[in-house]
């Protein structure tokens, strides 16, 4: 069990689970998720990118649902499980997704890429596994890639389609 | 290659490139720096095969000050060209001198050595030594010049499967500059206005100052800024002041029409560098003008540094493209020694060019002064798509005259563009924003541009075609409403598009096909094959006549007229979007060392110009910046990706070119040719929107 100090106006104690963690956080409600993975947990993999929910940097899987930490204000997930990259080897299918991007090299910066594979894990997790389409539209609204890897990143999502449902790395 | 490359030369010593570390591995340094693009694998594999090691036995060097190579900056696509061949000679130099002491212990010439995973061999022969055992009788610390020109093996340990070894750790967890951490850092975030023209007048700092969590506040001159126990508490800092603020403006903006209109009260500095005689044989003549807007870098990271003064040194972790120019601009900022001063590349998200990189190590080194721990200094969302530099807007009007035949025989090209490299360390003055904002204001260098042959906005003005008389003007204006400087290809990319539009509208006005009618004016065989190579893998059809919302148009330079030749056919489809269904490329890029890296190089440049040019503007209002958020500045996304197909092509025995670059004036042309041959209307105004069509048809 990780346990942070207490800070802010409306400090209070929350459980949550990161990464297999148990963790007691001692934070204002409204700290972004992602500051506390960041700042507090150390948990750097998860980025700061436009902080206001539109590039998509700092997804992470709440209850294994993809979610934008930037935006996702720390009351709302105690009690919760979340998973970021740096749970990767607890997490099978993200797991998976992470070995195609490196086999593919579907990055070329690779800040945008930790939140796309947050994204696909969530999303390739789920029973029945959604078709490339719905894929596709969930990265239109929630990701944003400046360095154009947007096809490398296709080709990842149709290696791992052609993988049998439930296959991990 | 016989003489030493000019960046070894700048740089002589080779224990600045390569050290010897414990076996089985070599470090290897280089001036230019990861920018995303994985230069520094290009450059490791290098090192690599010169040595006669693995990738994975080489580990590569943080760039840095203190400990050189100064290469400059890390721009223009010459990683490869330049970087690569001053590490491929320090490194066949490197080898060299190991074989000489190798053949010493082994009792033989060096001539009769073979070297495979660091060990030395007598052919035919089992026992042999290693670079590490010969540690001791290798001597890093000479020059290069004093040494003889070394046998270069070329080529590259390429197997087609190399991975970047810098993406594995980003991929898992950190790798950014944002991730540093230190015991005692601090963070801190610095007030800048909505309107580019604004300046602080008065700020509450006592307000600030109450906070709990607040460390200090930092105000000189017209530069305000928060520094903090945690980011949160700096930016909830940094509302308070910013409600507090008081803005003084210096000018209005003049209306932003999204057609460059601005430009005709602004007051060129005017070149005609290019006059040949015009003949009289021009039977027909034609003239068009061709815009385009000023463009966001809209980096996926905000600008970040870290900055921590002790006992009156200045120690900086920058992303920045140039960290010597860096530590020169900073010195004499603060009026210290070059010495006094230590810049530390860290990498950043992925860089195009001269984003907000320096401008934020000089705002973190003003707040850390304040405070006696190392202080990391964000830049916030809006500031980053505002008050980054922006590629230039350009203005470009064409005219030429044909023959009878269909010849083109007088070419005419004036562009119009505010400077496309005002980095700092060009010229004399401070090219760092908050520079000109402290109480003792350092100037910013006098008006300038990237200078010929690579050029700025007259980049790629010049077109390789043999269009008879060439008469070039380039029309360097002052600063416009929106602060600007280099963006991947400067200039090439309006040039390029309006060059390329330009010869499909006198390929129609000549009746060919705009394939033949390009090769018709094309001599240079590399050039020639590029094409050629793109109508092969695209199944370009002359017969073809588009129409009906279905079109493909054709897109090709010399990125610089002497870089990596592109040519690029485009394939759209225009009902309510316009939506681009396939990009075919060729490139020759010369000898390719990273064949996947190149790939991936250049899939990225095309989604990127096809952005710039389907997509993007970055204008203002009286109120100032338009961009400040994500919604405002609307990248392509993942369902407007076309498909895409490169064909590379590698010349024996041509020299490495960067491809970073080369295709962003070849999309931009090729989208814009297509949408014509799909709709018979042309639009010349990038960006190239459904709006923009629709006026088009109707006018
Ligand atoms: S950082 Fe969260 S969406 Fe951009
Ligand atoms: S890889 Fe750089 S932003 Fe996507």
């Amino acid at each position: 069990m990780v346990t942070t100090q207490a800070t802010g106006p409306d400090a209070q104690s929350r459980h949550l689970t990161i990464n297999g963690t148990a963790v007691n956080l001692s934070v204002d409600g409204d700290t972004p998720l992602l500051s506390v993975l960041r700042e507090r947990m150390d948990l750097k993999g998860s980025r700061i990118g436009c902080t206001e929910g539109y590039c998509g940097a700092c997804t992470v899987l709440v209850d294994g649902k993809p979610v934008q930490s930037c935006n996702t204000p720390v009351w709302s997930v105690a009690g919760k499980t979340v998973t970021t990259i740096e749970g990767a080897d607890r997490h099978p299918v993200l797991a998976g997704v992470q070995k195609v991007f490196v086999e593919l090299q579907a990055a070329q910066c690779g800040y945008c890429t930790n939140g796309i594979m947050m994204t696909l894990a969530g999303l390739l997790a789920q029973s029945p596994r959604p078709d490339r389409a719905h894929i596709l539209a969930h990265l239109d609204e929630r990701h944003l890639c400046r360095c154009g890897v947007h096809v490398r990143v296709l080709k990842a999502i149709d290696r791992l389609l052609a993988q049998p449902e439930g296959a991990s790395a | 290659m016989s003489e030493c490359p000019a960046n070894l030369k700048a740089n002589p010593v080779l224990s600045s490139w390569l050290r010897l570390d414990d076996q089985p591995r070599v470090g290897v340094r280089s001036g230019k720096v990861e920018l995303g693009q994985g230069a520094t694998t290009a450059l490791a594999m290098i090192a690599a095969t010169e040595l006669g090691l693995e990738l994975d036995q080489i580990d590569i060097m943080v760039a840095d000050t203190a400990h050189g190579p100064d290469e400059g900056y890390t721009a223009g696509s010459f990683s490869i060209e330049h970087g690569g061949a001053a590490m491929r000679w320090a490194a066949a130099q490197l080898r060299e001198l190991a074989a000489q002491a190798a053949a010493h212990v082994l009792g033989t010439t060096p001539d009769q050595l073979v070297v495979e995973a660091g060990q030395f061999r007598r052919q035919g022969h089992n026992e042999g030594v290693s670079y590490w055992q010969l540690r001791d009788r290798i001597n890093l610390d000479v020059s290069a010049l004093d040494l003889p020109a070394p046998v270069l093996h070329g080529g590259t340990i390429d197997d087609g499967h190399l991975q970047r070894p810098d993406l594995v750790g980003k991929l898992s967890g950190a790798g950014f500059i944002q991730d540093m951490m230190f015991p005692d850092l601090l963070h801190g975030r610095v007030l800048r206005p909505d309107h580019p023209q604004d300046r602080l007048l008065a700020c509450d700092e006592a307000a600030v100052k109450g906070i709990e969590g607040v460390v200090a506040v930092v105000r000189d001159g017209h530069f305000a800024g928060v520094v903090a126990q945690t980011d949160e508490t700096a930016l909830a800092a940094l509302a308070v002041l910013r409600k507090s603020a008081q803005w003084q403006r210096q000018t209005e903006l003049p209306p932003d029409d999204g057609l460059n209109g601005w430009m005709d009260q602004a007051t060129p500095l005017s070149t005609c560098f290019l006059d040949e005689p015009q003949p009289e044989t021009a039977t027909h003549t034609h003239q068009a003008r061709y815009s385009r807007p000023f463009i966001a870098h809209a980096s996926i990271g905000p600008a970040c540094a870290v900055a921590h003064w002790h006992d009156g040194q200045l120690q900086v972790w920058s992303h920045s493209q140039g960290i010597y120019p860096l530590r020169r601009q900073l010195a004499r900022t603060f009026g210290l020694d070059a010495e006094s001063v230590n810049v530390t590349h860290a990498h950043g998200a992925g860089c195009y060019g001269h984003n907000g990189a320096d401008d934020v190590a000089l705002d973190a080194a003003l707040l850390a002064r304040a405070v006696k721990a190392p202080v990391m200094c964000l830049w916030t969302r809006a500031d980053e798509l505002s008050w980054s530099p922006f590629g230039a807007a350009m203005r470009m009007e064409l005219s030429a005259g044909l023959d009878g035949a269909g010849q083109i025989v007088a070419w005419n090209h004036a562009v119009w563009s505010p400077t496309h490299l005002a980095r700092p360390g060009f010229g004399d003055g401070v090219n760092l924003l908050a520079a000109g904002d402290l109480a003792q204001p350092h100037p910013r260098p006098p008006l300038a541009d990237a200078p010929r042959p690579q050029g700025g906005g007259d980049r790629n003005a010049v077109p390789l075609y043999d269009v008879g008389a060439r008469k070039i003007t380039h029309h360097l204006l002052p600063q416009g409403p929106l602060r600007s400087s280099a963006m991947r290809a400067l200039g090439a990319h309006g040039n390029v598009f309006a060059i390329e539009s330009f010869m499909d509208e006198l390929a129609m006005l000549a009746g060919r096909d705009p394939l033949a009618f390009r090769l018709a004016h094309l001599s240079e065989p590399r050039a020639r094959g590029v094409i050629g190579a793109v109508a092969k893998a695209a199944q370009w059809d002359a017969q073809d006549q588009g129409g009906e919302g279905h079109g493909r148009g054709l897109g090709f330079a010399r990125y610089k007229n002497l870089g990596a030749y592109c040519a690029v056919v485009a394939e759209v489809e225009v009902a309510e979007t316009v939506r681009l269904v396939k990009v075919t490329a060729a490139v020759d890029a010369g000898e390719v060392i990273h064949r996947d890296g190149l790939m991936n190089q250049i899939e990225g440049g095309i989604i990127q110009a096809a952005s710039w040019t389907l997509k993007e503007a970055a204008g203002w209002t009286q109120d100032g910046f338009k961009t400040r958020s994500w919604a405002d500045y609307p990248i392509l996304n993942f369902s407007e990706i076309p498909a895409i197909e490169i064909v590379l092509l590698a010349p024996e025995g041509a020299a490495s070119l960067g491809g970073g670059e080369c295709a962003a004036g070849p999309v931009a042309a090729a989208i814009g040719n297509a949408i014509a041959h799909a709709l018979g209307v042309r639009v010349r105004d990038m960006p190239l929107t459904p709006e923009r069509i629709t006026q088009a048809i109707h006018a």
